[in-house]
């Protein structure tokens, strides 16, 4: 990749709760180039989301502890809510998690999105256009706009919020969960709609954080495995889920079942025991109890290190 | 063991009820004991409300569902007891499934009393226990929590510990796996695989046919609460007839097979060798 | 998939047979804490609203309970000069009758007591026997249930009440407490019915109904125990509307025709023109004590309300 869009340098942003701090992200350094569609994978809580949510906005219980994001070569200043203002939306924008709720339900969509644009200084008359472009893109009727959001289905709406996050063309999106909550033959359009805002260019680069390895394998460049805030490994698509080098990466892929395998002939394992607790991190490799191939110098936590071109682990075992 | 026969369920929507909504429309369908019966189907196929009418939680509007013989609607007092104690059910949500203000294994408590008045707290408890290992999960480890400090696979297989208290011939397990991580879901899928090949029947309800196919002996794809398609799971994946059934099977993520538009696959390879 | 069979083998070789849930190092999420109860009185102490309102109403109680110990006269006696400002005899004053004000009050704020929980607890229990009756049942039995609220809800109280008191010329402090019980229930019916329509759809509902439970046990054992916080505030509401009511009638003259009360005392200062003697003695007690009692308990549910509810709680 010549151009990078997105560079993360050891970030780490923590939880604040009543109990201490949560380390949900520890650590976490990656790029992501010019054009490029990033999966960012991994189970319930492993940190993708608060990643997802730190490169756009902090909520109140979220602190920026260390590290620095650079985008387009600037830096990102996402500890300063203000500054990031002048970034949202237009640079750097967001679908999130449940976007079915994103939308208000009293307000008119076409009013909606008139109001956004204006609170960013964009006229709305000036992006009609576009907006009504995209919404053909996407299989949304235009007279969409005059409806209520509760008018709509789930796939409807989520195309949508996709539809409002990328009007002002952002180098960076966030796809956070968009298809968890979508029917199998809605995740499919809203996926391919994913790679179309990308090659048409509305999109420079995204990165889509989900749970489900299969949906990523089908519209991703590349793929982040991560693991307890950590990052377990980074390498294109088709070498992650073919060739994987680290060992829950391998384990995740053991465990999916899939149409064609069955129980009686061939048995998948899960991975016994669960994620270690983020208030009190463990010293070491993190995966260290879960893992089979642990050893001795797992004690010392493995460094996220490249063994290929483009293709980075985070495992003793792997080097 | 369980047969449905021109089931349907309609509700009455709109203003002062006018309109009526057909949920489930003339389903039948046939669970041996000892066999696994997928019922697959996007939201609003029905396929839940039909889990719910076997568990005699909504009522039927047509058609009868028999279990061993019986007419299940006419049952109340003693006899649905009786019912419940062959046929349970457990549900999607694992943490809305537990009384949140009280701790988990008061759902097991709750089936001590009309079920088991008799036994004295000692053996209560070995029952208890022997279920829980049954499901492999520590009893040290989950009696005495809450809810919330327990996780969704645990919470999950104390549910279907508790069903096993009962010694039950059939469970209806309502998407029960998609609400927990892949590392987790697999265990209980192969704990539903262990269960089945006691001799439990199984109607597993879920919108993932990858997870259907694993477990099912026999697959039943809804659609609008229609049947569009029933068979043996092996049939019904490698050959399906139905055009529904082929355009649910063709937008399924698959780790082994790229999505297609236009005869090119949706992502084009960057390129690069393994 | 490309690379299956050896990944699982070499994995196989690797892994001795662990049971799964047994190298569980912590579980799901940060050490446990003993929630509900212990957590509840944690920020229930800590609360400033919630302390000072109980501390003034213990307060008026502990009056209440003793304070009647003190004098050994009846409230409505004659027993001193008339009209005589607050002295080291007579704590408040007397009337123009040369009855105690101290007696009268503490008396009062017995049968002000005793109105607030009589006729609070009559609206709370046909309140909430209706609301979730309604809520659970659904159907026919909700809109029948429903009309009953909705009569009663818009009854010209006032109109029946006088009416009431046309016919039964002598009247008691029960009779007041069951009229009040018998027209403050609606807002209890419906907001309980509301909670147990949202509850009764919850998935441990269900677990509740296969387990053999019917509809009763489920109300008492599931539903109720979700909504306690609830139901202790709306329990407060309650109280405190049955004293405000209470002390309003009495002012107005539709009281009990005997015995004493603090609205009753309100109700005698002004007949006979205590504002106007300037006998201030007289109305101020016990205006001052139906308002803090009200006032206090009212501040007390804003104080519940941060301590049950976690999103508006200060850490």
């Amino acid at each position: 990749m010549s151009q990078v869009t997105l560079k993360v340098d050891n970030l780490q942003v923590w939880y604040r709760t009543l109990r201490g701090d949560v380390q949900a992200l520890d650590g976490v350094s990656f790029t992501v180039g010019d054009g490029e569609l990033v999966g960012l994978a991994g189970e319930s809580g492993c940190g993708k989301s608060t990643l997802g949510k730190s490169l756009i906005r902090l909520d109140g219980r979220m602190r920026h502890v260390g590290g620095t994001v650079e985008l387009d070569g600037k830096e990102l200043p996402i500890g300063d809510s203000e500054r990031m203002n002048g970034f949202r939306f237009k640079e750097v924008s967001i679908i999130p998690q449940y976007a079915m709720s994103a939308m208000n339900p009293t307000r008119r969509i076409g009013r909606m999105v008139a109001e956004l644009l204006e609170s960013r200084g964009v006229r709305f008359e000036g992006q009609l256009n576009e907006l009504l472009r995209r919404l053909e893109l996407v299989g949304l009727d235009p007279e969409v706009l005059e409806r209520y959001p509760i008018e709509l289905s789930g796939g409807m709406k989520q195309r949508m919020v996709m539809v409002i996050s990328t009007l002002l063309n952002p180098s960076l999106l966030v796809a956070d969960e968009v298809t968890s909550a979508l029917d199998v033959s809605n995740q499919k359009a809203v996926a391919e709609a994913l790679v179309d805002f990308r090659d048409r260019h509305y999109v420079k680069s995204t990165i889509i954080i989900t749970h489900d390895l299969s949906l990523v394998y089908q519209i991703a460049d590349s793929i982040i495995v991560m693991y307890a805030g950590k990052l377990a490994e980074k390498a294109p698509t088709d070498t992650l889920v073919h060739a994987p080098r680290h060992p829950y990466t391998r384990m995740l892929i053991g465990a999916l079942p899939e149409v064609g395998v069955r129980y009686d002939t061939k048995r998948l394992e899960g991975i016994p025991g669960s994620p270690p607790s983020l208030l009190d991190p463990p010293k070491g490799c993190r995966f260290r109890d879960r893992c089979p191939l642990a050893f001795d110098k797992c004690a010392e936590e493995p460094p996220f290190r490249e063994v290929a071109p483009d293709h980075a682990v985070a495992c003793w075992k792997a080097f | 063991m369980l047969r449905l026969d021109h089931v349907s369920k309609s509700y009455r929507v709109g203003t002062f009820g006018g309109r009526e909504l057909a949920a489930v429309r003339d389903v039948s369908l046939e669970v041996a004991p000892g066999e696994v019966v997928s019922l697959i189907g996007e939201s609003g196929s029905g396929k839940s409300t039909i889990g719910r009418m076997i568990l005699r939680l909504t009522s039927v509007t047509s058609g009868s569902i028999t279990f061993d013989g019986t007419d299940i609607a006419g049952l109340a007092g003693s006899r649905l007891r009786g019912y419940y104690g062959n046929v349970q059910g457990v549900f999607q949500d694992p943490f809305s499934c537990y009384n949140p203000i009280f701790k988990a294994d008061r759902a097991l408590e709750l089936l001590r009393q009309p079920y088991f008045p008799d036994l004295d707290g000692r053996r209560w408890r070995a029952k208890v226990e022997r279920s829980l290992e049954a499901v492999r999960l520590d009893p040290g480890q989950v009696l005495g929590k809450y809810p919330h400090q327990l996780s969704g696979g645990q919470l999950q297989r104390m549910l279907v510990a508790r069903a096993l208290l009962l010694d039950i011939r059939l469970l209806v397990a309502d998407e029960i796996i998609s609400m927990l991580d892949a590392s987790t879901r697999i265990d209980v899928l192969n704990l539903l695989g262990d269960l089945k090949a006691r001799g439990l029947g199984i109607v597993f309800i879920t919108h993932d046919l990858s997870l259907g196919n694993y477990i099912s002996d026999t697959a039943v794809i809804l659609h609008r609460g229609e049947v569009v398609e029933t068979g043996p799971t092996g049939q019904v994946f490698d050959q399906p007839r139905h055009p529904y059934t082929r355009s649910l099977l063709a937008s399924v993520p698959q780790l082994h097979r790229k999505w297609e538009r236009n005869g090119h696959p949706v992502r084009e390879p960057a390129g690069e060798g393994d | 998939m490309s690379g299956g069979p050896d990944l699982q083998e070499e994995l196989a070789a690797a892994t001795p047979a662990a049971p799964p849930g047994a190298a569980t190092a912590a579980v799901a999420g940060p050490a446990p804490r003993a929630r509900g109860r212990g957590e509840v009185l944690y920020f229930a102490r800590r609360n400033r609203k919630l302390v000072a309102g109980l501390v003034v109403v213990a307060g008026f109680l502990v009056v209440a309970a003793v304070g009647p110990l003190l004098t050994d006269h009846g409230p409505n006696d004659y027993v001193g000069p008339p009209s005589q400002p607050p002295s080291a005899d007579f704590w408040f004053g007397t009337t123009t009758f040369g009855q105690d004000v101290f007696a009268q009050f503490t008396h009062g704020l017995r049968s002000t007591f005793l109105v607030g929980v009589l006729g609070g607890g009559l609206a709370g229990l046909i309140g909430m026997l209706i609301g979730f009756t309604a809520g659970y049942r659904g159907g026919v039995v909700d809109e029948a249930l429903n009309m009953l609220t909705n009569v009663v809800l818009v009854i010209p109280t006032l109109a029946v009440l006088l009416i009431v008191a046309a016919y039964l010329r002598v009247r008691g402090v029960v009779p007041e407490a069951i009229f009040i019980g018998l027209t403050s229930w609606p807002w209890v019916a419906r907001a309980v019915r509301a909670q147990t329509f949202s509850l009764r759809t919850r998935d441990f509902v269900d677990l509740a109904r296969l387990s053999g439970a019917g509809g009763r046990a489920i109300i008492v054992r599931e539903v109720a125990p979700n909504m306690s916080s609830y139901l202790l505030m709306s329990g407060i509401l309650l109280f405190g509307g049955a004293v405000l009511l209470a002390a309003t009638l009495d002012f107005i003259g539709l009281g009990p025709t005997s015995g004493i009360s603090l609205g009753l005392m309100m109700n005698n200062a002004v007949l006979w023109s205590a504002l106007q003697l300037g006998m201030w003695w007289w109305f101020v007690p016990p205006g001052l004590g139906i308002t803090a009692i009200v006032g206090s308990l009212y501040i007390m549910n804003v104080g519940l309300d941060e301590v049950f509810n976690p999103k508006l709680r200060k850490l």
